[in-house]
């Protein structure tokens, strides 16, 4: 590897294509750096898209690789070009066509999917290389094959990982297995590295072994991801994306290219403390979202017998909303699944109308990842002084006369506060029974993703709208408008 | 324990590199607002779709009549692109959303 480099450092189109390269890592870095600020993170992105494209385009262009493997022959530019453009072509007709089709519910998901093509791009490189090394009997270094090795492994891992993310949000694949089968995947994870360590080890004894990693990885990523909770996916996803990062970042290794290294590395760390702060937000550890789940000890606690709920009618409630000094509504995945947020936004006008002051309160992992109500009341053109953080928010909750909850279940559950049996106790809520009517929007008793009860909705000032929030909200605006 | 240790020495800007771009990568992002948790997963998604750049090379110097190896490697360059445009893409539709409603 050394003396390929060697003759990569002397040809002179390697200098432009090293500037490319140096520049498309600063664009990757400006481009995070704006996605964290609301007023620059779209200039950020297309900064960073750019970037992309430069390198993409350089590397065509510009890459050249050695024809023997100490360079004595010279080196050729990249080949194939009709197949790789067409790759490209058909790549970015696909992508483009599923990115602006898939609707803002679907955001996560979609997220997802893409996140599992770059594991499999990385895997693909790694299963290629091992290949091309072993047709042309090269001896096997022990770094190359760590590498190649981790890359499929990890790859693996990410797609099929993150392809079971997708089927659970897309509400195709059931939650299965529970504590027992991430005992057994510890197991199966200690066999995947034993076979690994071997394979650098012993490289000739099993040629196909990195084809037999893949395919165990595979495996392993659907074990690893099934047991897991359908309300930790976005935690798993983020997971996920930082795996890619670093799947990405070994290609670097592989081609000594700065632009994966840096791109893969940054994605990496930045997805790993992503990742934490979602856990941060839910007030658990990253171990306990993948360990432990949620459904197994939910069932006993506070099950505290038959209990009466109150409903009220729409009429009602919009009597009591029209006639209130300030409203806040707390939104959740059921205004998503409903998609309600332009219904939901019309009421707030009318309300607004009134003279009635309409916030929202919004819990940081409300939804199926973090962010994912601001995005979706975004689209419905609410303005974005009203989305209240939940911070802001929980200090106004004694102030507030009507707050509507809709289609939120665990972010506003006080068993979170106050009963340390409950298994989401410690999670920070918004404090919706502080305030003097709650109105909540359901479509009916069902749990939430946690799968326990929520004693808010037994609360003296709480009654039930039930039905779904669509529908609700409409009944909800007629009902304004005729007052 | 000599393999390793070759390795490390071989490698040892990449290493370097790595280390800064973890901690680069921490501090970036350190104080990102909720609001943008979503966007913020999807940009970074798309771009570990550099994982196409390795795609392109590996395409590139395969030989011409091995197969598989185009076959695979057509495969891997069409995923990342997916990767990369529909990162990009998603992102984009996302934040556009902030846009209209800030002014």
């Amino acid at each position: 590897m050394q003396s390929i480099q060697h003759f990569i450092d002397i040809w002179p189109g390697n200098f432009a294509l090293q500037l490319v390269y140096l520049l498309s890592s600063i664009t990757f870095i400006i481009g995070l750096k704006r996605l964290s600020s609301p007023d620059s993170a779209r200039k950020g992105n297309l900064l960073a898209a750019a970037g992309m494209g430069l390198a993409i385009l350089g590397t065509i262009f510009l890459h050249r690789t050695p024809i023997s493997a100490d360079g004595s022959e010279g080196f050729r530019p990249i080949g194939n070009l009709v197949w790789i453009f067409g790759a490209i072509g058909l790549g970015t007709v696909v992508g483009w066509m599923m990115a602006m089709r898939v609707k803002m519910t679907a955001m996560p998901q979609m997220v997802s999917f893409f996140n599992g093509m770059g594991g499999a791009c990385a895997a693909l490189i790694g299963l290629i290389e091992y290949r091309g090394l072993a047709a042309h009997g090269g001896v096997a270094d022990a770094g190359f094959l760590l590498i190649i090795y981790l890359g499929v492994w990890i790859g693996s891992v990410s797609f099929a990982g993150s392809m079971i993310a997708y089927g659970k949000l897309e509400e195709r694949i059931k939650d299965f297995g529970g504590r027992s089968l991430q005992m057994v995947n510890l197991l199966f994870l200690a066999a995947l590295i034993g076979a690994m360590v071997f394979g650098i080890a012993r490289p000739e004894a099993v040629p196909a072994l990195p084809w037999i990693v893949a395919a165990g990885s595979l495996l392993y990523g659907v074990l690893f991801v099934l047991p897991i909770g359908g309300a930790d996916m976005p935690v798993v996803i983020s997971l996920l994306n930082s795996f890619t990062g670093i799947a990405a970042a070994l290609g670097g290794f592989l081609y000594n290219n700065q632009v994966m290294l840096t791109g893969g590395i940054l994605v990496g760390s930045a997805g790993t403390i992503l990742t934490i702060l979602m856990c941060k937000a839910m007030n658990r550890s990253l171990l306990n979202v993948l360990i432990g789940s949620f459904g197994s000890k939910g069932g006993a606690a506070g099950a505290t017998g038959e209990q009466v709920v109150k409903e009220i009618s729409a009429t009602d409630a919009a009597i009591l909303c029209a006639y209130a000094q300030r409203v806040s509504i707390v939104p959740g995945y059921g205004l998503a699944v409903a998609q309600a947020q332009h219904t939901c936004h019309e009421f707030e006008k009318q309300l607004s109308e009134k003279g009635v002051e309409v916030t929202y309160a919004i819990h940081p992992v409300a939804g199926r990842m973090p962010g994912h109500m601001n995005v979706l009341l975004a689209e419905a053109d609410v303005a974005y002084p009203k989305m209240l953080e939940m911070d802001d928010a929980n200090p106004q909750m004694p102030n507030t006369d009507v707050v509507i909850v809709i289609g939120a279940n665990d972010v506003v559950n006080p068993a979170a506060e106050n009963d340390p049996s409950s298994p989401i106790y410690g999670m920070p809520i918004i404090h919706v029974d502080k305030s003097r009517n709650v109105i909540v929007m359901k479509r009916s008793m069902g749990k939430g993703y946690a799968g326990i009860e929520n004693q808010l909705f037994f609360g003296k000032n709480t009654r039930m709208l039930f039905g779904d929030a669509k529908s609700s909200l409409e009944k909800l605006v007629s009902e304004v408008k005729a007052l | 324990m000599e393999s390793i240790a070759s390795f490390f020495l071989e490698h040892q800007n990449f290493i370097f590199l790595l280390v800064l771009a973890v901690f680069l990568g921490v501090e970036v992002i350190a104080n990102v607002p909720a609001v943008l948790h979503t966007p913020l997963m999807s940009g970074a998604n798309a771009i570990h779709g550099v994982v196409i750049i390795g795609s392109i090379i590996v395409m590139g110097h395969a030989e011409p009549g091995d197969y598989l190896s185009l076959g695979l490697g057509f495969l891997a360059v069409v995923l990342g692109t997916l990767n990369v445009v529909g990162g990009f893409v998603v992102t984009n539709r996302m934040l556009e959303m902030f846009r209209k409603k800030s002014r």
